[in-house]
């Protein structure tokens, strides 16, 4: 059963090589770098595509499972085996999913960049490196490996955004980025070593981890820093700061991978870390995270009615999105859990498309403000058509990804009532509030097709400007074949649930049953007055 | 008394040997070359300490010398040990590539110079090697005098000459201070080697009696086997001053004021090596009278512990903060290594008798040795075209000459703790040692600062890459020998970043016999 090929390791380091030739390249040759870059991408997403049939065939029953048997095509080798930090990769189902979904913004991302004539060797090649960060932590088995690639996907950001991006603001937009993740990361980084170190048998070996029972103090102390430190990449208020200047800053295959991918991450790495394994800590804290979830939701729904400016509205917009993300984890259930992992696909291909859009539209008409671009319709048929539909996506339309996203997300929302906890931080208790949230959450439903059909309204629907959009270069095919195929996904998951719903099932299942676990865990009933005194002899102690 | 040199005596200080047999003939060299040919006086040096390097390692590799076990040899004065391999590695790695790239500059072309480099080599080499407090001494002064000649070799140069003051007056005070503690340490124990000091601090006061006098005088300092209270008084007088010579070896807040004008005024190629080289010497010796308990067991509950620990936290957030404020990348790389010497601490106070902690400090400063030439390797190079250091000559490298702005991208990188550099590395296993050691909030903090410190390392990546100059397309001329040197450094920056087992596993191993019995 298991491969032998390491899919994986290819999947990965291949675009770590591509760097590499495409910086060995002499200059005069530098066209031939996109060619490279994308034959790369193209080899990773047939793998990932393969990767992802492959799983789908041998889908393992969820019911009782632990992580470790759910991941599939794992590869071992032994790296610093002295401290117990070794390569290990592997791919549950979400992962599997998730790896499909990067290698196909991938491939978007460089057809996107196609027409990039400012030192095409160092983007492709820093865009590769990118790339090789992105699909290494999605496959990291092992804690040190998801925090090396992890790493080594925030670096690229930082040098794309400065060089390539908005002139404006990138430095600015640059620095603040990577301070932020890299601050977050190391943050969790702290409390990796803790845990590793509370081990009886210390190593970064996740699948250990996951079935370790950390003791209820180290849990509850440990859980924030661990989970806010990548939450602060999934965006999550009030640290989502970053994001929408990012965005912003960034040149348009990289607004693509850090909305549509790099979010991701964030919200994967905080699951698969923070909440697997240390689901009492999770128990504990959940009810107040779901506070800023909520407000996330809200907030940038409401931030992004007010912007002019088209990539500001989407990266709000992103915030507002990713908030559902980890809202649907707070919920602490199956439902949230799908659900979550669902609105990640989604959101991620049709943030990418929006981005693709306002790229193809900066790069002829040279603005993005709404105000200026009114009645782009007229000249920009396809990618207008592009934007509508992800427009629909993003406001839930039933038949779309979006909906099959949303839609469990706020179920689960409303069930996490029925689990009544006493004691956990702030005494919030999920059975009184949970089914407001989900009430409240879903006027964002309304605010988000506010402002999604006020920008379709204005910039492409507006007043029709002839003199100033009459010579406007035409859409390459290039560009609608990333389009189409964006568009082509979001309607599949919209029709057709079960091509995404098993995968992420098997992905999250193990998760959800530890924490359905430690919700009845009777050593649980501890109040936050206990767990205070707790944090304090602890820290004492150490 | 007499006493049997044995072999064994030989071949512990067979680098040393070598090193001084490499001294004479670099000094003779132009008699042998000839005054036109004073170039190839670098490639030479560079190439006797790599043969001297595969000397090293080969004796090591084949014929198990230094053993696991360590040994004392030469009366005490030396210590054969794998802590002193580690360092020697250090030492010879640094002077092989500080010659390759010194031969770019035109100015620094004479045995003197080279030759001066190899004597501090030898004192450096010493440094490590020493297990005596009149060895350690020696080789430090040995190591030092070298360094202040070179430190204002540029006589003409009012800056070098004015660095090698500076270098020469911090150095003979803090050297002086840190002499009184170390006579105020005999006068309790009566004895000069560390690893007997340490042994009758521990409470083993009879082993080493040997003359009634000296009895009389612990007597006065020991009762009941222990200190008595005004002895520890003494003992934590002397453990303050050391820490001053030491501190200021390896530029440690607040015994760091010399370095950035001496890294300033020095000519470059000597700043890459007295960054690297002499703050490795400075932390063998640091690590090795602290581990060895000359002042004390090593341990949390010693008073001068909480005087480490602020030091490295203050060392690290000084050094910092203030470099974000440079405009000449001699001086912001100067605060960078204050900075740098913080982390390094970390290692040293976690007293991790399995020598992880200490292990970790010797990575740190193995990929420092790497990082730091590589670096200012490329601040030679380009400070020869420009003739300026300031950071905005920067603007335009990746332009210019793509492969010297990677070899900084990747230098930098490495400094700033980002993988898939060996800082990363370096870092982490700082880091993990101290929450081995429980103490998690300073790794915590060591982090923060981190980012303080990434701030201006992205600063230079950022003029490198974002801004545009004029001379453009003007490549920057590199010579075969500096070639060489930078791409053997960021070979290994990357090396050691990737695969970092074995180098880490050699260096925990050794740090273990920094520790008594």
């Amino acid at each position: 059963m298991e491969a032998q090929f390491p899919f994986l390791s290819v999947i990965t380091l291949s675009p770590i090589v591509a760097a590499v030739v495409i910086l060995m390249l002499p200059k005069e040759r530098g066209e031939n770098a996109r060619m490279l870059a994308l034959a790369t991408m193209l080899i990773g997403l047939i793998l990932s595509l393969w990767v992802y049939v492959g799983y789908y065939q041998i889908l393992p029953d969820v019911q009782g499972i632990i992580w470790e048997d759910t991941l599939r095509f794992v590869e071992e080798a032994a790296w610093i085996p002295s401290i117990g930090i070794n390569y290990i990769m592997g791919v549950d189902g979400l992962s599997a999913t998730l790896v499909l979904l990067t290698a196909i913004v991938g491939v978007g991302g460089t057809l996107i960049s196609w027409s990039i004539d400012d030192r095409p060797r160092e983007f492709f090649a820093f865009f590769m490196l990118l790339i090789a960060g992105v699909h290494g932590v999605f496959v990291a088995v092992d804690a040190f490996l998801l925090f090396f690639f992890y790493e080594l996907a925030v670096l690229p950001m930082y040098v794309m955004i400065v060089i390539w991006g908005w002139k404006e603001r990138r430095e600015y937009a640059a620095m603040k980025l990577t301070l932020y993740l890299l601050i977050g990361s190391f943050i969790s980084f702290i409390a990796f070593l803790v845990l590793y170190f509370e081990l009886p048998d210390p190593t970064f070996d996740l699948r250990v981890w996951a079935e370790a029972d950390f003791a209820l103090n180290v849990q509850i102390i440990w859980f924030m820093p661990l989970f806010i430190g990548f939450a602060i990449l999934a965006g999550l208020f009030p640290f989502h700061n970053w994001s929408p200047d990012g965005h912003v800053a960034a040149p348009t295959a990289v607004s693509m991978i850090h909305a549509g991918v790099l979010m991701k991450l964030g919200a994967y790495a905080s699951m698969r870390v923070g909440i697997q394994i240390l689901p009492e800590g999770t128990v504990f804290w959940m009810p107040f995270v779901i506070v800023l979830t909520l407000i996330n939701v809200i907030y940038g729904s409401f931030i992004a009615m007010r912007q002019t400016d088209m990539k500001y509205l989407i990266g709000y917009s992103s915030v507002s999105h990713m908030g559902l993300v980890s809202m649907g984890f707070a919920a602490m259930n199956m439902e949230g859990f799908v659900g979550a992992s669902i609105q990640m696909v989604s959101h991620g291909v049709m943030t990418a498309l929006f981005f693709a859009v306002v790229g193809m539209v900066y790069d002829r008409a040279h603005t993005r403000s709404m105000d200026d671009l009114s009645g782009m319709g007229k000249v920009f048929q396809w990618p207008m058509v592009a934007f509508i539909l992800g427009g629909l996506v993003s406001m839930g339309m039933p038949g779309l990804s979006g909906f099959i996203a949303e839609f469990p997300i706020f179920l689960g929302v409303w069930r996490g009532g029925d689990i009544d906890l006493v004691g956990t931080a702030f005494n919030l208790n999920p059975s009184s509030f949970y089914p407001w949230v989900a009430i409240i959450s879903s006027i964002a439903i309304i605010v988000t097709a506010a402002y999604i059909l006020r920008a379709i309204g204005i910039v492409f629907f507006g007043e029709y400007h002839a003199e100033k959009w009459h010579d406007m270069r035409p859409i390459l095919a290039i560009d609608k074949v990333t389009l189409v195929s964006f568009s082509v996904i979001l309607i599949v998951i919209g029709m057709f649930p079960w091509v995404i719903a098993p995968m992420v099932e098997a992905g999250v299942a193990p998760v959800v049953d530890r924490l359905v676990e430690a919700q009845q865990n009777p050593t649980f009933v501890g109040t936050a007055q206990t767990a205070a005194t707790n944090l304090f002899s602890w820290l004492g102690g150490a | 008394m007499s006493v049997d040199i044995t072999l064994s005596w030989w071949l512990a200080i067979v680098p040393e040997i070598c090193l001084t047999v490499l001294l004479f003939i670099v000094l003779l060299y132009y008699r042998i070359a000839g005054k036109d040919n004073m170039r190839q006086t670098g490639v030479f040096t560079a190439w006797g300490a790599f043969i001297i390097l595969l000397i090293t390692l080969g004796m090591w590799a084949f014929f198990n010398e230094p053993s696991a076990t360590p040994e004392l040899v030469w009366g005490g004065m030396i210590r054969h040990d794998a802590v002193t391999l580690v360092f020697r590695v250090m030492f010879l790695v640094a002077l092989m590539v500080t010659a390759l790239v010194s031969v770019e500059v035109e100015s620094l072309q004479s045995s003197e110079y080279y030759g001066l480099l190899v004597a501090a080599t030898i004192g450096f080499s010493l440094m490590a090697a020493g297990a005596d407090l009149i060895m350690i001494y020696l080789a430090l002064e040995t190591a030092s005098i070298s360094s202040y000649v070179l430190a204002g070799y540029h006589t003409k140069d009012k800056r070098s000459s004015e660095a090698g003051m500076k270098y020469f007056v911090y150095g003979a005070f803090a050297t002086g201070i840190m002499l009184y503690g170390m006579s105020l340490i005999y006068g309790l124990t009566t004895h000069t080697n560390l690893y007997v000091i340490g042994d009758i601090l521990s409470g083993n006061t009879t082993s080493h009696l040997s003359e009634v006098s000296r009895a009389i005088v612990r007597d006065t300092a020991f009762s009941g086997g222990s200190l008595t209270t005004e002895a520890n008084g003494v003992l934590l007088l002397a453990a303050v001053m050391v820490i001053v010579g030491f501190g200021y070896k390896v530029s440690a807040f607040p015994f760091h004021f010399w370095t950035p004008d001496v890294y300033d005024g020095a000519p470059t190629p000597f700043t890459g090596f007295v960054s690297t080289a002499s703050k490795a010497a400075g932390f063998a010796i640091f690590i090795r009278v602290f581990s060895a308990g000359v002042l004390g067991e090593a341990s949390f509950s010693n008073p001068w512990w909480a005087v480490l620990v602020a030091m490295s936290i203050i060392t690290m957030a000084y050094g910092n903060f203030v470099a974000i404020f440079q405009t000449n990348i001699k001086r912001l790389l100067a605060y960078s290594s204050i900075a740098q010497a913080g982390y390094a601490m970390i290692g040293l106070i976690t007293f991790s008798q399995d020598g992880t902690g200490a292990g970790a400090t010797m990575f740190y400063l193995l990929m420092y040795v790497f990082t730091n030439i590589a670096a200012f390797g490329v601040i030679i190079l380009v400070s020869k075209v420009t003739g300026s250091e300031e950071l905005k000559d920067y603007s335009g490298l990746s332009r210019r000459s793509p492969y010297l702005a990677l070899a900084m991208m990747l230098a930098i990188l490495s400094l700033g703790g980002i993988p898939p550099t060996a800082g990363f590395l370096g870092k982490f296993f700082l880091f993990k040692a101290a929450v081995d050691a429980g103490l998690w909030w300073l790794a915590l903090i060591g982090i923060l600062l981190a980012f303080v410190a990434l701030y201006y390392y992205l600063n230079v990546i950022k003029y490198m890459y974002l801004y545009r100059s004029e001379e453009e397309d003007q490549a920057i001329p590199v010579s075969r020998a500096a070639q060489v040197g930078l791409a053997f450094s960021v070979f290994f920056i990357i090396l050691l970043g990737v695969y970092a087992g074995p180098a880490i596993d050699w260096t925990n191993q050794a740090a273990t016999a920094f520790f008594p019995g």
